[in-house]
């Protein structure tokens, strides 16, 4: 197990070293002085050369991405350009936001996915699977932005049951917070909803035609203990996965609808930054979501042998 | 679409009807792809949408750009089916206007994801030493969500439609890589390889003539989820507005201009917002449709 431990971890470095140099790329894939156009078009040459030097854009590519690495290592994700503060300050300020939303988000996507999913397995090729398969593909392809903007107009607007954006005044306590992120998880937690629901429906469908579950049939077990206590725990591992891909994806997602409801989390300062080529930020939450990503995979890797008694690494 | 239950009764249509005389791969795929109704049902929408984009600039029933501020926000009418907008002008014509762009930016993107993703998928697949590079380097940019990766290449590149086109072939690359790599690592492994490689054939010659040809089924498929998916990410991205540029009207951006005004005049978003679903969701189905039907396990099972 911790062979298996360390390697995974190993390979994970390699990955990382990897995404840091995809990031380092982007701000250097620029057409022209990436000092210049962060700076626009009033700055001075003064002023260029003096943000090239902070930047290092003066030294070789590769020395540049070595002191890049040295700055991650120690946890330092720069300065923004436009917020006067560190990084991963802005980052952590905004972080809170988008915590809530995403397991709020995974939240609904789950106890919408797995019981539906479980049940069109259990029920396979009757109208209850059809329906739920035809919804979920149609789920799939609702931009998570406009089932935003339908609930504002219905559930916000023509009915006042929840409010239309923002995230309530600074002193609001985590219910009303939540309140808040009602409508936002609603949309990002609909069209993920689809992957779960359709992965839990495969993963069952796979473990229920094994023999031992024709066996705990044939014993005289009641279809619902068979289902839910023998097929559903050696159904839980992609189950799982696809949960720990979707939290990720989520973070991700969240970008956009933190901009149909107006919320200040961690994808309005990406949004925000890109409009204004603040690319010390954009790197550092590139780095920081594809960290999570990364790490929420070998989470749900190492998961498997709670899951899973017969794994062993 | 739930109120169409997919059949698995093959449906007597003229075209498998004709497709089952001939023996040709093409025919064949036909006949298995059309097996179920709701398949096609999607083929006939996704075609549909096609030639609309197509015909877009000739068909549409007004100007999509002409304004009329006395006309504007007004609701679906006999004469403006879809109402008009912020400045007057006509939604429909827009919407098929934006139906042209955005299957152009879906398109390109495919294009540009299938060659790049077969080119990297055959070189990891046959050239064994840049096999582990290659497949690092696509873990690396997997590592990332598509919207974010696709976010940051537009930051570093600018908006403009051929960026986006750039930055989601990109994004979706690897998927295709992956798949092409998979399936060369079995094809490789054939026989007839063997037999082309003792008969001195050259690499480039194994590679494109012998194994490529037997790797279209899967990069077929991928290529349909990959132009549905394109489509869903170009509209978040103009949604974002670090997409193609404001002013062409692709669905995405149809919807990003009426955020001001949809909550009196909710057609701004419904018919743009319906155009992507119904084009998202056609191009699943067909997908599904292709895989189900090229899956030589499915087919041994008939």
């Amino acid at each position: 197990m911790l062979v298996y431990i360390v390697r995974r971890f190993a390979g994970m470095m390699v990955v990382m070293l990897l995404v840091a140099m995809v990031v380092f790329l982007i701000a250097r894939v620029v057409p022209g002085d990436p000092a210049a156009v962060m700076l626009g078009s009033s700055a001075t040459p003064d002023d260029i050369a003096a943000l090239r030097g902070r930047l290092g854009l003066d030294e070789p590519l590769l020395t540049q991405f070595l002191l890049y690495l040295g700055q991650i290592v120690r946890f330092d994700l720069g300065e923004s350009i436009f917020l006067n503060r560190p990084v991963a300050q802005a980052l952590a300020e905004r972080s809170e936001l988008t915590g809530l939303l995403t397991m709020m988000s995974v939240g609904i996507a789950m106890l919408i996915g797995v019981p539906v999913g479980i049940l069109s397995a259990a029920k396979r090729g009757g109208l209850v699977d059809q329906t739920a398969v035809g919804l979920a593909m149609l789920a799939a392809s609702i931009p998570s932005f406009w089932i935003g903007l339908t609930l504002i107009k219905y559930l916000a607007v023509d009915h006042a049951w929840f409010p239309v954006a923002g995230y309530g005044p600074p002193d609001a306590d985590l219910l009303e917070r939540m309140r808040h992120l009602v409508l936002p998880a609603i949309a990002l937690g609909i069209p993920n909803s689809a992957l779960i629901l359709r992965f839990t429906r495969t993963s069952m469908l796979d473990v229920m035609s094994h023999d031992y579950v024709r066996t705990a049939r044939a014993k005289g077990l009641p279809p619902l203990v068979v289902v839910l206590k023998h097929a559903l725990r050696n159904a839980m591992i992609p189950i799982l996965t696809v949960i720990g891909l979707t939290t990720a994806v989520m973070i991700a997602g969240a970008i956009v609808t933190e901009t149909v409801f107006g919320l200040p989390g961690v994808g309005n300062l990406i949004v925000s930054a890109v409009l204004r080529r603040d690319y010390p930020v954009i790197q550092g939450a590139l780095l920081v979501v594809s960290a999570i990503y990364v790490l929420i995979n070998l989470t749900v890797d190492l998961l498997y042998a709670v899951v899973d008694p017969r794994v062993r690494y | 679409m739930a109120s169409v239950p997919a059949g698995h009764g093959s449906v007597p249509l003229p075209s498998s009807a004709k497709a089952g005389n001939s023996r040709s791969p093409a025919a064949l795929l036909l006949r298995q792809l059309f097996r179920r109704r709701l398949v096609v049902l999607s083929f006939l929408i996704m075609l549909a949408i096609l030639a609309v984009a197509l015909l877009a600039p000739w068909i549409t029933p007004f100007n999509p750009m002409k304004m009329d501020i006395l006309g504007r926000l007004k609701p679906p009418t006999a004469a403006h089916w879809f109402g008009t907008d912020e400045y007057g002008r006509d939604v429909l014509s827009r919407v098929m206007l934006g139906a042209r762009l955005s299957l152009l930016v879906g398109l390109l993107v495919v294009v540009v994801a299938t060659v790049l993703g077969t080119l990297l998928g055959l070189a990891a697949g046959y050239i064994r030493p840049l096999d582990g590079l290659l497949m690092r380097l696509t873990d690396a940019l997997m590592a990332f969500p598509d919207i974010l990766l696709a976010i940051a290449f537009m930051a570093a590149l600018g908006p403009s439609l051929y960026n986006v086109v750039l930055a989601l072939g990109i994004v979706y690359t690897p998927r295709v890589a992956r798949v092409v790599r998979a399936a060369c690592l079995v094809v490789r492994e054939m026989p007839f390889i063997e037999a082309a490689t003792a008969l001195g054939a050259s690499t480039p010659r194994i590679v494109f003539l012998h194994i490529l040809p037997n790797l279209m089924s899967p990069i077929l498929v991928q290529a349909t989820f990959i132009f549905a998916y394109a489509i869903l990410t170009e509209a978040a991205l103009s949604f974002l507005g670090v997409g193609v540029p404001p002013t062409t009207p692709t669905w995405g951006n149809m919807i990003a201009s009426a955020q001001q005004y949809f909550q009196q005049a909710d057609w701004l978003i419904l018919f743009p917002g319906c155009a992507i679903v119904l084009t998202v969701l056609s191009l699943q189905i067909v997908g599904d449709g292709l895989r189900d039907a090229l899956d030589p396990r499915l087919q041994k099972a008939k």
